[in-house]
Formats: structure tokens, sequence, C-alpha cells
């Protein structure tokens, strides 16, 4: 049982910093604004549930789980929201997004 | 084992030196801020580096744990954070004031202003 | 094993200060001061310190961002150009890193138990915490009572700093006649960013109690004024950014916040002058109550208290006052 727990969160914790990798990697090949700022939300939100997910299996039923639960809700209410700014800002100060397909071998407008 | 610990002393010299090189060498009065706020930082770590002990953890007292890092360094450093935070805010209200009377942040042309 | 873990933060730390010192654009070195404060502050977490990786990542990679933003919104934006004595800037600089690293030979070993530092006074503070004070955090009880002198001056020395720079820059808004437009958005807040508002309002109030477990839990876990000072400051400037400056001022006039500022700083020092009072010396807690312990508990909690006043004062004051001086 405790090997099981012991795996599942071995498995979660991977996974989480496999979505960070590909947000980080996302954030640096996209090629313009708003889709960095797609890629790299996946951090925020997936990766956090996943690691964070992780590290509470570790934790058991301990005071730390709680607070580490308030933590990520506090992380999904919060970062989503710094996204949501950040694009904002990004269309009112006149970053224009992208039409059309992007060309092959562009990259960056 | 005892180079891997020198490698964070090694890492405090060269952030302290990156720290200096931004106070001395760049002519924008804030990015000289930001340097000298670097070159703190790397004290700190110096600090709370010396203070670590193999197998202890954080000086909080609890049952079952008998070897605790030193408080001390983490004390100092603790003053030493506000007060850097304290010199950085009076920096900046004296570089805000430079910019309205001199009309430019950039240090040749502050002295060249000087001059006149 | 750890260590390998701060190995990897160590050099993620000087490519950071590195595209800090070649950044031209100003507002990106502050966005990654930002995230190298962060950094530190992991790396000191991992060095056992959790007071001070607590208060490095509250004020390091909070508070200073926000006043370094500040600052850049009435100063320029990008940087121009460097200045002429780089090549002799590298060369000592170079020199100087090569004498170091030599000198870093003779330390003692990272984790070494016999080094001088754990000895001698560290270990009697250790010692002697949970017989004469008994609050398991032994850094608060270091900080806060058998180095309370140290704190004293370091309250003093941010309340001198709120002072400076509300010398400096608070000279115009008492001038200040303009009437505010309602069109005019930007003196608004946030007013036409939905999602943020609300999500922020929400959180604002939460954000002020975590500030309230931070001051009021630095006796038994990492804590203290410090830390819940940077906090509920920035709650504050929270919901200053999203409503707009009036209304934060609404909220918490500028009087107010001068009398917060005033009011820990002589708190702290009433404490020191009633222990004399009371018999005993200068902020000697010992006389605060019957039993020596319990008057420790009171002195620690109430200079705690005013640590946190005066630092949520100073920096809401340096907040206000550079965010006042650019609207002219």
């Amino acid at each position: 049982m405790a090997l099981a727990i012991d795996i599942l969160s071995w498995v979660l914790l991977s996974l989480g910093g496999v979505f960070v990798f590909i947000g980080g990697l996302g954030a640096l090949r996209m090629p313009n604004l708003y889709t960095r700022i797609h890629a790299a939300s996946l951090t925020d939100t997936m990766a956090a549930v996943l690691i964070i997910g992780g590290i509470m299996l570790q934790a058991g039923l301990t005071l730390a789980t709680i607070k580490l639960a308030a933590i990520l809700l506090f992380l999904l209410l919060t970062s989503p929201t710094a996204s949501n700014a950040l694009a904002s800002a990004a269309i009112l100060s006149g970053v224009q997004p992208d039409e059309g397909p992007i060309e092959r071998g562009r990259t960056s407008r | 084992m005892e180079l891997l610990g020198l490698v964070y002393y090694w890492a405090f010299a060269i952030l302290l030196m990156i720290g200096f090189y931004a106070v001395i060498a760049k002519s924008n009065l804030i990015k000289k801020l930001i340097g000298l706020s670097i070159f703190q930082a790397a004290v700190f770590l110096l600090y709370i580096t010396m203070g670590k002990v193999d197998g202890g953890t954080a000086p909080i007292l609890q049952d079952g744990v008998s070897l605790y890092s030193t408080p001390l360094p983490q004390v100092l450093i603790l003053t030493a954070i506000v007060v850097g935070i304290s010199t950085t805010a009076l920096g900046l209200g004296i570089v805000v004031r430079i910019k309205e009377e001199y009309g430019s942040i950039e240090e040749d042309e502050i002295q060249e202003r000087d001059r006149q | 094993m750890i260590i390998l873990f701060g190995i990897f933060l160590l050099t993620l730390l000087v490519i950071t200060a590195l595209a800090i010192v070649r950044s031209e654009s100003l507002f990106a070195a502050v966005i990654l001061t930002g995230i190298f404060s962060l950094l530190m502050a992991a790396n000191f977490f991992l060095l056992d310190a959790a007071d001070v990786a607590l208060t490095e990542a509250a004020i390091g990679a909070g508070i200073s961002t926000v006043l370094f933003l500040g600052a850049l919104a009435l100063t320029g934006e990008h940087e121009r150009g460097s200045s002429k004595n780089r090549m002799a800037a590298l060369g000592v600089v170079t020199i100087t890193t090569l004498i170091v690293i030599y000198a870093t030979f003779d330390k003692p070993r990272l984790g070494d138990p016999d080094a001088p530092v754990q000895q001698h006074v560290g270990a009697w503070y250790l010692e002697n915490t949970p017989k004469l004070i008994d609050i398991p955090n032994a850094v608060t009880a270091v900080l806060g009572s058998f180095r309370g002198y140290d704190t004293l001056g370091e309250v003093f020395v941010v309340f001198t700093a709120g002072i400076g720079v509300l010398f400096l820059l608070s000279a115009r808004s008492a001038g200040r006649t303009e009437e505010i437009d309602p069109a005019n958005v930007p003196n608004r807040g946030l007013r036409h960013y939905l999602v943020p508002r609300v999500v922020g309002r929400m959180l604002i109030p939460f954000i002020f109690l975590f500030g309230l477990y931070v001051q009021f839990h630095g006796d038994y876990g990492p804590g203290g004024g410090f830390q819940a000072g940077a906090i509920v400051a920035a709650a504050v400037i929270l919901y200053a950014l999203l409503e707009g400056e009036a209304e934060a001022l609404r909220v918490l006039p500028l009087s107010v916040l001068k009398w917060l500022v005033a009011g820990g700083a002589l708190l702290y020092g009433a404490v020191g002058v009633t222990g004399m009072l009371l018999g005993g010396n200068f902020l000697d807690y010992s006389v605060l109550a019957s039993d020596p312990i319990v008057g420790q508990h009171i002195g620690i909690i109430l200079i705690e208290l005013g640590v946190g006043i005066t630092v949520t004062g100073v920096l809401l004051c340096v907040f206000h006052a550079f965010a006042a001086r650019g609207k002219v």
C-alpha cells in the first residue's frame, strides 16, 4: 500500500516535470506573445496540479496536506488571472495577435 | 563532497562580482541600484551557507530533532534584507528626484549637465 | 543529494544575474530581479533558513519589484549604452573573482558541525532558548529577545528610510489640484480589467489573514514582523492597483499611514522603557510579568507587532509617494 502510494506520487511528480518542460519549451519556441502566454500557462495549471498532487500523496493525511491543498487552490485562482491580465495588457498596448498561418521558417514577426 | 560545498562559495564570488560590475560599469542609475541588490543577495548567500549543518534542520525547536543549523547568521541576514530594501527605496527616491531635476538618469549626461 | 539541487539553483542564479546585467530594457531587468530573489529564497530554504527564505520571497521578490516598477514609471524604461571604462571594470571584476575563489579554499566544509560558527554563541542560543524564552522558533527568540537591541536599530532604519522618501517625494502631492476625470481611465486603477478585479477583491481578505497569521505565528514557525508587514503592504498595494490610488488612500489615508510608521517604532521603544520603569534594564522583558518566561512572550509579541506596523506603514508610504508623483 505504501509502495503503491510512493509509485503513484513518483508518477505524478514526473508527469508534472514533463509538463513544466513542455510549458517552458513552448514559451521559448512559440512565435508570438499570445501563444507564448498560452504555453506558459500550462506550467501554472496542469503542472501545478500534478506536482502538488504528488507531494500531497507523499505527505499523507497530515496538516501539511491541507496546507498544500490551500496553496493549490490559491495557485489555480491567481495564475490564470495573471495570464489574463498579461494578455489584456498586451491587447490594450497594441500588440497585435497574428493572423493567418505561420510560414515555414519564420520564428517571429 | 567537499568540492560540492565549495561550489556555493564560488557562486557567491561570481554573483558578488556580477553585481559589482553592474554598479561600476553601467551608467544608468537604476541599473546600478539593481546591481547593488544583486551584490547584497550574494552576501546573504555566503552567510546562510556558512550556517548550514549536515543532517540538521531549520532552527525551529521540536521534539525528536537534535541537530539544528545555527540561528545566528539567519538573524543577521533577516536584518540585512530589511535594511537592504530600505536603502533601495531611499535610493529609488533619489533617482526619481534626479530625473526630475536633470532630465536624465544616465551618469555621463548628469555629469555633463553639472559641468555647465 | 539536496546539494545537487542547490547547485542547479545556483546555476540558474548566475544565469539570471548575467541576464539582468546584460539586458538593455530596464523593465525586463526588474522582472528578472524578482525571479532572482525567488530563486535565492528557494536556495535559502534548501540551506535550512526558513525565516530568511520567507523574508527574501516577501520583500525581495514582492515589494522590491513593486518599488522598482514604481520608480521605472517615473524615469525612463530603456538604458542607453554603457559607460566608457568597461574594459577596466571587467579586469577589476575578474581579478577580484579569482582572489575570492582562491580565498574560499580556506573555508570550512559546507555543513561541518565543527565549524567555528556552530560553536560559541550560536550553540549557547540554541541551548538557552527553551530554558529562558521557551518558544520553538529560535530565530525569533534571538531576533526579538537576545538581540532585541539590533532589531530596534533595524526598525529605526526602516523608519528613517520611510521619512527620507517622504521628504524627497511628497512635496508635490500637497499642491495637486486637478479634478479626477472619470474618462481618464489610468487614474482609476484597473477598472476595465474585469477578471483581475474580481479575483483580486476575492483574494485580498485572505492575503490580510495570511499576513496576520505570519505575524502572530512568528514564535512557532517561520514568520514575524518583517514578513507580515510586507505581506499586509502587498495586500493594500494590490487593492491600490485594482481600484486606483485614490480609493486606496480613502481606505488608508496618509495620516493613518504616518501614524503607523511612527507608532510601530514608538511601541518598540515603549516596551523597552517599560522594562526600565519596572526595574529591569532597557528591553528587558523578564520584568514585564510575574513569571519571567511569560514576560518574554509578552515582550516578543509586542515588539514583533511594532515591527510589523512600522514595516507596513513605511512600505505603503513609499508606494504612495511613488504613485502620487506621476500625476501632474
